[in-house]
């Protein structure tokens, strides 16, 4: 599929999800069960991107490689920055600090 | 106005990490600009691009940006009611605009307890203050992401900034539960194809969310 095509069905299938409820159907006959599952999709999104991006390392175009271990310079950094976001609530200091210190154990190591 | 300031300010790193993140993995200025407009999701925004630059179909991800936005059925759900009177020019309008910040500023004004008739124009402004943001913080994003080299991975910016997304809301351990099932899926998952394992990761975390909720639930009815 073309790219454009692709974001083109996109943005169309997000607006028609945001319209769902307030022009499409009743907001009183949406299941509660529904309710209950869509506030899991947050938690879920992100750590199913987090997660794999930090334990699988190799550079753009390589073989990417599972390394669960301490010489895993991504996976400490990003235990640093979830570090700061737990401390400080801030996401620029949670993306900087992630940032510098990968920089760092990339340059000392 | 004043109540959007650091609601605004607290957009600017996801946008500007966005932007330079999707020039990271090779797509076009003009590609990720209009993605903040026509999609105008952050996280969505985000699984996009990482699908597209894995050479995940068109309709794969098309599908997977769709789960990812899904949960603004809730937010459409809640604000119906304070906005079932108004025109449908206008319902259409605000659905455009609503996002997670505009649906967390805008039902905060609604909770207030006045009965001000034209709340709707607040919910409007919050939004158009933050569609512009948004772009704005992108295209600075684009221009900061051209600028660095390749070797400062930059792609690094997506888990940092989903993590700076998810400490907040990881409130509960129906929540904390979802996350860690969704996580597990993805890695036990990574060579699947077409984009397969992130689907299967949520579903999977949705239905170890809604699992453990039940469960406190009946503990907290036996104690």
């Amino acid at each position: 599929m073309n790219l454009w095509l692709a974001m083109g069905l996109m943005g169309a299938g997000t607006y028609a999800i945001r319209l769902s409820m307030l022009v499409f159907f009743d907001h009183r006959r949406l299941p509660d069960a529904i309710r209950e599952a869509l506030q899991f999709v947050m938690p879920a999104v992100l750590f199913a991107i987090i997660l794999p991006a930090v334990l699988y390392v190799g550079g753009v175009g390589e073989e990417s490689e599972f390394d669960l271990s301490i010489g895993n310079e991504k996976l400490v950094a990003a235990v640093m920055a979830a570090g700061v976001a737990w401390v400080w609530r801030n996401a620029w200091a949670t993306v900087g600090v992630g940032m510098a210190a990968l920089w760092l154990l990339q340059w000392a190591g | 106005m004043r109540a959007q300031a650091p609601l605004l300010l607290g957009v600017a790193p996801f946008g500007m990490a966005y932007g330079a993140y999707a020039i990271e993995t090779g797509l076009s200025g003009g590609y990720t600009q209009a993605m903040s407009s026509v999609v105008f999701g952050g996280a969505s925004q985000f699984v996009a691009v990482q699908l597209i630059s894995s050479g995940v179909p068109g309709a794969m991800i098309v599908l997977a940006v769709l789960l990812v936005n899904l949960r603004h059925v809730i937010y459409s759900a809640s604000l119906a009611p304070y906005v079932e009177h108004l025109p449908a020019r206008w319902r259409w309008l605000l659905a455009y605009l609503l996002t997670d910040e505009a649906y967390a500023v805008g039902m905060t004004r609604y909770a207030r307890d006045d009965e001000a008739p034209t709340k709707h124009w607040f919910l409007f402004g919050s939004g158009v203050a933050l569609w512009v943001t948004w772009q704005m913080v992108t295209a600075l994003g684009i221009f900061v992401g051209a600028a660095v080299p390749d070797s400062w991975s930059l792609d690094f910016a997506l888990p940092l900034t989903f993590i700076a997304l998810l400490v907040p809301v990881l409130t509960n351990r129906p929540a904390a539960a979802a996350a860690a099932a969704a996580g597990v899926v993805a890695v036990v998952g990574h060579d699947w194809p077409y984009g397969t394992e992130l689907i299967t990761a949520i579903v999977a975390g949705l239905l170890a969310g809604v699992a453990v909720e039940r469960l406190t639930v009946e503990e907290t009815a036996n104690a």
